[in-house]
This record gives structure tokens, sequence and C-alpha cells, in this order.
């Protein structure tokens, strides 16, 4: 539990700014609720779409707004291979590497988009463009092999077409940015 | 008041025809496009919207555009019907933006089917009638031949002209009672939609005469029930992929639009849970359950009726019921695909089911990687909440009941129970020791019964036509059908639903048409990381629960991978044992070593250092793990190692005797060599051999270098001639 200090709402305060408005309301909607702090992982979730991972502050905002220990945080947090801990690149890349994937070559995805990209699994690109990860399974098995690139799926692959993606997905990542930024 | 329950739904009924007859889709032509994670990477959003702008600049306003989720035909996606009234529902395989174009203008407006991409062209003809005939184990056909040869003989003899009909063979439709099982058979006539039952071969000869040539219904043959399966074969008879299938839990799936409650509703949606709020009486429906031997899908295989049972038996009256959709297999999608696909279905039977063990508040807890199945739950539970079938007073029943969403996080074990509940609860998945089981103590140590989805997915099936009927379709042990995630070296993957006690050769060779490339068949691995291994010799087993698991595998959630003559069995238990011992979630030591030291001699044996006594060492390590962990995951993580071992031993023998891996897969075990007669000089596989390490000048026999070679395998890839050997 956390510990009742003269400071407490000074540490709410402080909580409140780290979180957008959208997660402190569903939080205090959860307070409401019978066993709120069953909605932890809930809360992790929409702090990692927000944020695309979990920061330190946020986490600690997370364990005063819930009234959980910042301990239980950090284990759940780590204890899911879904939560990430740091900040990931303007595109994700998930290879699957699953069953169906791994028998139809996905390593050898895996292996194209390591030497491309010049990353391993679990890192981001020096300028923060890309973030390569595996997966165990997305699901769609019958198009296998398959990656994810953001939301989206791309199947069945053959490891040349590698380049080609990654190069539509830089375009468009670029015209989004110029289309973003004032001129 | 019993009646108000019916006058409910019946209300709930009208309102949802009135709004599917204003769409007049009987006398207008469908287009419908398939919605669904898969169809989506194939590129079915640009198809719709493509069809969307073709509808609007022809000005016709009798051409309409409906969106179903999958059909589970993965692999020829996206899958585009087009359904002209009267005539034969066509389907065209992997449309793209210009075979749009085609159809449109061929096909919807042209009335003139592109046969060449029509689905599964090699062997689907376009006609105008087909019949199905029902061709399971359970057909009472008595006439000797079978009844389909029989049929077109007749067909023939009558002068028909052949082009125009179609005879196919189906898998059960469902539809013989008790008492008439074993009697008759079954035709489905498509377009007509009409069943007829038959007994005799002057029945066929009625048909013959009448519906063939004069085309008049014998209304005295006719089934009056629609089957269960009766639209989706409508839509999709035609295929042998589909015919040979049974559909029950996947009944809608490719049918129904799965964000319309009022589609839904038209189905037959939400039928079975007026049925069962009328009676009033949870008993019935566990009975019900009971007799349909409906045993769990998520794995274990424990009869459901059973489990409802004893949470009722609890005096705690708080209970809570879980749909369990963490679908953690890796090769598994059958549960992804019902959530899209037929959300409602998974709603109704979670409702039936909480009713049945008087429970007020059930989850859904859904993998986060399945957004759009996500997405469609919260809709349709939306809907439901709107309609009055879920909340306070459902159906004007007085029973209240709500469903949450918990989102799991991409931990395996929490597919396990105990774990499962521990993540509802926010806390790290760790699963305990059981018993107490959930169904006396579960989520905050109140009764708790958790089933996985595609358990609930059959539930309103078997309130509609009855326990026994369900029963009826499955083995003498387990009733019902079950959902396999047909993938790997097969032909056709996709979702396949198949009565239990079909056999691994129907469903990978009638129903996956067979490997592709003309490799062999290896094995078929079922149950994924807890499962094993069935060699291709005994692709004659019915499968069953607990056929599987005395083949040495399990039947798991429904995962299906078929593994062909370049799969390596050692790697493959090598590729399990890394998942189970990455997803041990670390709380007992017997899995958490355990499975170390499994993988470390699995990677010492396809790095060439393994010996004989090493498979000795595997086996007694892997019956030690299997006997020791506290939870299923660490129980059934040394299987496919077990199952492997027993089935192939000799493919273990020849990676530590012989130093060589047959399937040539174990990168360590490989060598590289160029053959200098057939060599012409080329010099492709120096420029692409990463570690330079082939040397020759240009029209001269090249070499390689073996001490430097990283047995990469890009020379292999890329000689044209044949002349780099891989031993
Ligand atoms: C490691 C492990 C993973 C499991 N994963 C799943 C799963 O993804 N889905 C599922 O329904 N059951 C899974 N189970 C089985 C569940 O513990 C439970 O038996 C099941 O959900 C009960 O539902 P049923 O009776 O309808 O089969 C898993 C079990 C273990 C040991
Ligand atoms: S068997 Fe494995 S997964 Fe299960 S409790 Fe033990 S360590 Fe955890
Ligand atoms: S690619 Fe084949 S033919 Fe060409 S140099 Fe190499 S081994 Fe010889
Ligand atoms: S296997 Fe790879 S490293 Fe070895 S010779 Fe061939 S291309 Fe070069
Ligand atoms: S194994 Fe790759 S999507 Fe399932």
């Amino acid at each position: 539990m956390t510990v009742l200090t003269d400071n407490r709402a000074q540490i709410i305060e402080i909580s409140k700014k780290a979180l957008p408005e959208h997660i402190v309301a569903f939080i205090e909607k959860c307070r409401q609720e019978p066993e709120p702090e069953s909605q932890l992982i809930a809360v992790l979730h929409m702090v990692q779409a927000h944020f695309g991972y979990l920061g330190k502050d946020q986490m600690k905002a997370v364990a005063h707004l819930l009234r959980v220990p910042k301990a239980k945080v950090t284990g759940v947090a780590t204890f899911y291979h879904f939560f990430r801990l740091e900040p990931r690149g303007k595109i994700l890349i998930n290879v699957c590497l699953g069953t169906a994937c791994y028998v139809k070559g996905a390593e050898k995805i895996a292996q194209r988009l390591k030497d491309e990209l010049g990353i391993g699994f679990g890192e981001t690109s020096k300028d923060g463009m890309f973030t390569l990860e595996n997966s165990r399974c997305l699901g769609t098995c019958g198009l296998a092999p398959v990656i994810m690139v953001n939301d989206e799926v791309i199947g069945p692959l053959a490891p040349d077409e590698v380049p080609m993606i990654l190069e539509r997905y830089i375009k468009k990542a670029k015209a989004e940015a110029e289309k973003s930024s004032p001129q | 008041m019993p009646s108000s329950v019916q006058e409910f739904y019946q209300t709930l009924v009208a309102r949802a025809e009135e709004a599917f007859a204003a769409r007049e889709e009987g006398k207008k032509i469908v287009i419908q496009v398939g919605s669904a994670t898969c169809e989506h990477a194939a590129g079915s959003r640009e198809v719709l919207d493509e069809f969307r702008k073709h509808i609007i600049s022809s000005g016709r306003k009798d051409i309409v555009l409906r969106q179903t989720g999958c059909t589970g035909r993965c692999s020829r996606e996206p899958i585009v019907g087009v359904f002209i009234p009267g005539r034969m529902p066509v389907k065209y395989e992997r449309v793209d933006r210009e075979l749009v174009h085609d159809i449109f203008v061929q096909h919807v407006q042209g009335g003139a089917p592109i046969t060449e991409h029509v689905l599964d062209a090699e062997q689907n003809k376009v006609s105008e009638y087909e019949f199905l005939f029902c061709d399971s184990s359970r057909c009472g056909w008595q006439g000797g031949l079978r009844i389909k040869d029989v049929f077109t003989e007749k067909l023939r003899a009558a002068g028909v002209d052949m082009e125009r009909v179609k005879v196919s063979l189906a898998s059960c439709f469902g539809a013989c009672g008790k008492e008439l099982a074993g009697t008759c058979s079954h035709v489905l006539v498509r377009p007509l939609k009409i069943l007829y039952r038959v007994k005799s071969e002057a029945d066929l000869d009625e048909i013959v005469q009448k519906q063939v040539l004069k085309g008049k219904i014998v209304e005295q043959l006719r089934v009056g029930d629609e089957p269960v399966s009766q639209e989706f074969f409508d839509v999709y008879g035609d295929v042998a992929f589909f015919n040979r299938q049974s559909r029950v839990a996947l009944r809608n799936n490719g049918v129904v639009d799965p964000e319309s409650f009022d589609e839904f509703i038209h189905y037959k949606g939400f039928k079975a849970l007026a049925t069962v709020l009328e009676r009033g009486d949870p008993q019935w429906v566990i009975d019900e359950v009971t007799k349909a031997r409906l045993r769990g899908r998520g794995g274990g295989g424990f009869p459901t009726g059973a489990k409802w049972t004893s949470a009722t038996k609890n005096e705690e009256k708080i209970r809570y019921i879980i749909c369990n959709a963490d679908e953690g297999d890796p090769g598994a999608f059958m549960d992804r695909s019902m959530l899209e696909s037929d959300p409602f279905n998974a709603i109704e039977g979670m409702i039936i089911g909480g009713f049945a063990v008087g429970a007020q508040r059930g989850f859904i807890y859904i993998r986060a990687e399945y957004p759009l199945a996500i997405r469609r739950i919260q809709h349709a539970m939306e809907l439901c909440h709107k309609y009055g079938i879920l909340g306070e007073n459902i159906m004007n029943s007085g029973f209240a009941f709500d469903i949450e969403i918990r989102l799991g996080a991409g931990a395996f074990v929490c597919g396990e129970e105990t774990a499962l509940i521990r993540s509802i609860e926010g806390e790290r998945g760790q699963p305990r020791i059981r018993p107490p089981y959930p169904s006396q103590s579960g989520l905050w140590g109140k009764p708790t019964v958790i089933n996985n989805a595609e358990t609930f997915a059959n539930i309103a099936a078997i309130i509609n036509y009855g326990g026994e009927w369900f029963n009826r379709l499955g083995t003498e042990k387990s009733g019902g059908t079950k959902v396999f995630a047909l993938a790997g070296k097969v032909r056709h993957t996709g979702l396949v639903e198949v009565p239990l006690g079909t056999t691994l050769r129907e469903i990978v060779y009638d129903i996956g048409g067979g490997v592709p490339k003309d490799k062999k068949l290896k094995a078929i691995q079922t149950g994924g990381p807890a499962g094993g291994c069935i060699p291709a010799k005994w692709a004659d087993l019915a499968v069953d629960f607990d056929t599987l698991t005395q083949a040495g595998s399990i039947m798991g959630s429904g995962g299906m991978i078929v593994l062909d003559e370049d799969d390596c069995m050692v790697d493959i238990a090598k590729f399990y044992l890394s998942f189970s011992q990455d997803e041990s979630c670390g709380k007992c030591t017997p899995c958490r070593e355990g499975t170390t030291r499994i993988l470390e001699i699995l990677e010492k044996i396809t790095g060439g250092d393994g010996t004989v006594e090493d498979l000795d060492r595997l086996e007694r390590l892997a019956k030690l793990v299997n006997r020791s962990s506290l939870c299923g995951l660490g129980r059934a993580a040394p299987n496919p190692v077990l199952s492997t071992l027993k089935h192939f031993r000799a493919e273990y023998l020849a990676h530590v005797v012989d130093k060589r891996c047959p399937s040539k897969r174990c990168k360590a075990l490989l060598h590289y060599e160029i053959d200098a007669e057939k060599c012409i000089g080329c010099t492709v596989c120096a420029r692409n051999c990463p570690a330079e390490c082939i040397a020759g000048a240009r029209k001269t026999a090249h070499v390689i270098d073996a001490a430097k070679c990283v047995k990469c395998g890009r020379c292999f890839e890329v000689c044209r001639f044949d002349a780099v050997i891989r031993t």
C-alpha cells in the first residue's frame, strides 16, 4: 500500500500531469468500481498505446493514482512481453516467429530485416525510424510467413521483398512528417 | 412472466426482419466481401472501396455491397461473392483492384462469371444446379454403390446436360434425427436451399424426374427444418475445401455481417438464449450440454456439463464465468476468427453459460495481439446493451448479467486457467496449484467457470438443435465438431471444422488439398507446444481427444501444422522447447530449469555435438519435467520431444551418429561443395557469398573454402546450374 503522507495531494497532482486526461479519467472511474486494482493491465495498455512505451514517470503515476505499490506495477510491466519499457521507433516491425511462419522460413525474413536495418530484436535504429520485434503468432498463420508493420499484417512474404516494403514505409513516414510539419 | 421473454424476442425478430427485408436482398445483386485480419492483410478493404466506387458510378440501385467476416480460406483471400437472384452463388479468389473491374463489368453487369478466377477454379466449374450428397459415415444410404454415383448415372440416363448440373459430396449436414440415423441420406440442392431426405433409388428417380427435368419441388421428400449449416453450404457448398466440413461453431463465419445485430438475429441469433430464459431452468441447460457430450475446446477436453455442474454445487452465490480467448498456441487462429467473424455467437454462448451456472458477471480474456477481434466484440457488446441482451433484466426475464473485456499482454502461460485468473485480477500471471479448481475457488476466491471461446461458440447450436443432435455429430466419447487452424506445408491453409472422428488424412488431403510442390508429408503437428508430431503413416487416425493422446500428441486448442520432408523433427522439437523455455513463468524449478536443460541438449544435437547417450538423457529429463511441474505448461512442454523421439528416432540418430541432418535443416550439419563438372563459372555464387569464400575465375569451375564457409546457403540458392551440392 502507498503510505499516506502529508504531500499526498501534491503527489497526486504530479501524477495526473504525467498522464493524458483520458487515462486519468479512466483510473478515476475504475476507482469507483469494485476491484479497481484489477484494471492495472488495462491502464498499462492505455499508457503504452499513448506513449508507445511505459516510461518510469508514467508507471509511477499509475501506481499513485490506482493506489497499487510501485513494485507491483514494475512487476506486471516486466512479466508481460507485450509491454515495452523503452521508446520505440516510428515504424514498428513485428516478425512472426510462430510455428506456421517458422516452417515457412520466418528466420530468413528475420535475418534479412536485421541485415537491412542493422539492428537486432528489441532494438531501435539510430535514426529512430524502425524498431524490430518478434511475436509468437499474429493469428494469421494461413498467410505465413508474415510480419506486422505498425498495425498492418503483410504476408506471405519472401526475403527479397523486404527492402521494397521498408522503402514503402519510409516514404509513407516521410510524407506524413512533411504534411504535419509547418512549411 | 415466462411468455414475455418470447414476446421480447419476437419483437427483436420482427424489427430485424423488417430491416433485413428493407434491403431487398432477394431481388438485388449482392456483392459480398470478407473483412477480418487476414482478409485485410490480403487487401480486402481496397477491394471493398473499389466495388463501392463502381456501384456508385454505375448508378444502379439494384446492387448492394455486404461485408462479412472470414470463411477461413486464408490462402485464397480476398474472397468476393457475387449473388444474383435465382443463380448459383459465385465466389472469386485473390481478388485485386483490377479483377474488381472485370467482375463488375462482365459478371455483375453482364451476367457472365469469369470462370478462371472462381475460387478453386481448377476443380470447380460454374453450374446451374448443384446436388450435394451427405458423405458422412453416419449416413444410411443402403443402395450399394455410392449414392452420388447412382444419382449421376440416373441423370445421364435421363439425358440431362451434365454441364448444367454438378453432383458433389459433402460432410454431414447434421440433419438425421436419432430415429433416422442409418436409414436415409440427405441431399442439398443449390441454389434453391432445399434439403431432400432420400431412402431409396425411387426417391432419387423422383428428384431427377421432377426437380431436374421439370423444375418442381418434390414436397414429400423435403426436410422441413434447416440444418445448422444450411446458409453456409448455400454460399460455399461448391468448394471441396468447404463442403467436406461440418460447420457448427463456425456456422456464421463468412455468412453474417459481424457488425450487424439484425443479421445475427436473422440467422437465428439469440433464439437459443430466448429459449433458455423462457424455460428459466438452469438445470435443463446443463442437462442439454451434458447430453451433447461437449468437451472443452481449450485443450484439456474436460466435459463442459460436469464443469458447469460443479460450479452450481457451490454454496457461494457470487459466481463468475470467463471466456478464454488467449489463444497462445503459435499457429492457431480459430478463436480470433470466430470472434472477428461472429462475435455475437460467443456472447450468446457466454450469457447462456452464465445463466446455467448462476453467474452475474462474465469476462472475455483476449490477447492484445488481436485488435480487430477486440473491436468487434466491443461493438457487439454495445449493441447487446442497446437491445436489452446484456445488463439488467435480459430479454425481460429478470436475469441480470454483464460482460467485461480484459486484455492479455503477451504471456502464453496466461492461457492456463489459474494464471488467467491472476491476470484478470491485475497480477503477474503465474499459475497456482489445483485443487481447488476455479469452479470451487477462482476469480477473487469465488466459484468461476472458465471455458474456451470455441466451447462457447457451440452452446447456442446445442440449445437450438438439441444435445442429442450434437452428440451424434461426434464420436462415441465426445460430441460435436472441432475447429482446426490448418497451416504449414499444406495447399489450402485456413479454418477447418469437422466432426470429431474425422481422419487426419481427410483433413490434410480432402480438405487441405495435400502437400504443395509434390513434397512428401512427414508429420502432422497438433496441440502446439503442448502437443506432438504424428507421423504420416498414422494419417488414418480418427481425430479425437483420446486417440491423439494415445498417439503421443494432444488435441490442444486446434492448431494443426503440416510438416513435409524438408522439416527436421529435431529442429521442430527444438523450436517448441525454446518456446516453452521462454514462456515458462519461472515459478517452479522442474519447468524453469528442466526446459532450459532439454533445450541445451537439443541445441547440442542440432549443433553437431550430440551423442547417443544424449538421447537417453533427453528422454529421462523430459519424463521428469512432465511428472514434476506445477502447471500444464511444464507438464506438457516435453511432449514435442517425447513424441519425436518416439516416432522419429532414426532422425535423431542421424544427427548424433552420422552427424547428418536428413532434412537439410540444421545448419551446423551441412556442407557445401561445388561440382566442378556442372559449374560453368558464371561467378554468381562468388558474388553472393557473404563470407567471400568462393574462389574461381570467370568461366572456370569455382571452389568453396570450407574452413571459411558460414553455411548460409546463398550459393545453393543462387546457382542456376545445380552445381552447388549440399550434403
Ligand atoms: C500453458 C497453458 C496454456 C493454455 N492456453 C489456453 C488458451 O490459449 N486457450 C484456452 O482456451 N485454453 C488454454 N489452456 C487451457 C485452460 O487452462 C483451460 O483448461 C481452458 O480454458 C478451459 O476451457 P475448456 O474447458 O472450454 O476447454 C491452456 C492451458 C495451459 C496449461
Ligand atoms: S510449470 Fe512452468 S509455467 Fe507452470 S508454474 Fe511451473 S514454471 Fe510456471
Ligand atoms: S553459381 Fe553455380 S555455375 Fe555459377 S560459378 Fe557458382 S557454382 Fe558455378
Ligand atoms: S554457404 Fe554461404 S558462406 Fe558458404 S560458400 Fe555458400 S554462400 Fe559462401
Ligand atoms: S505462426 Fe505466424 S501468424 Fe501464426
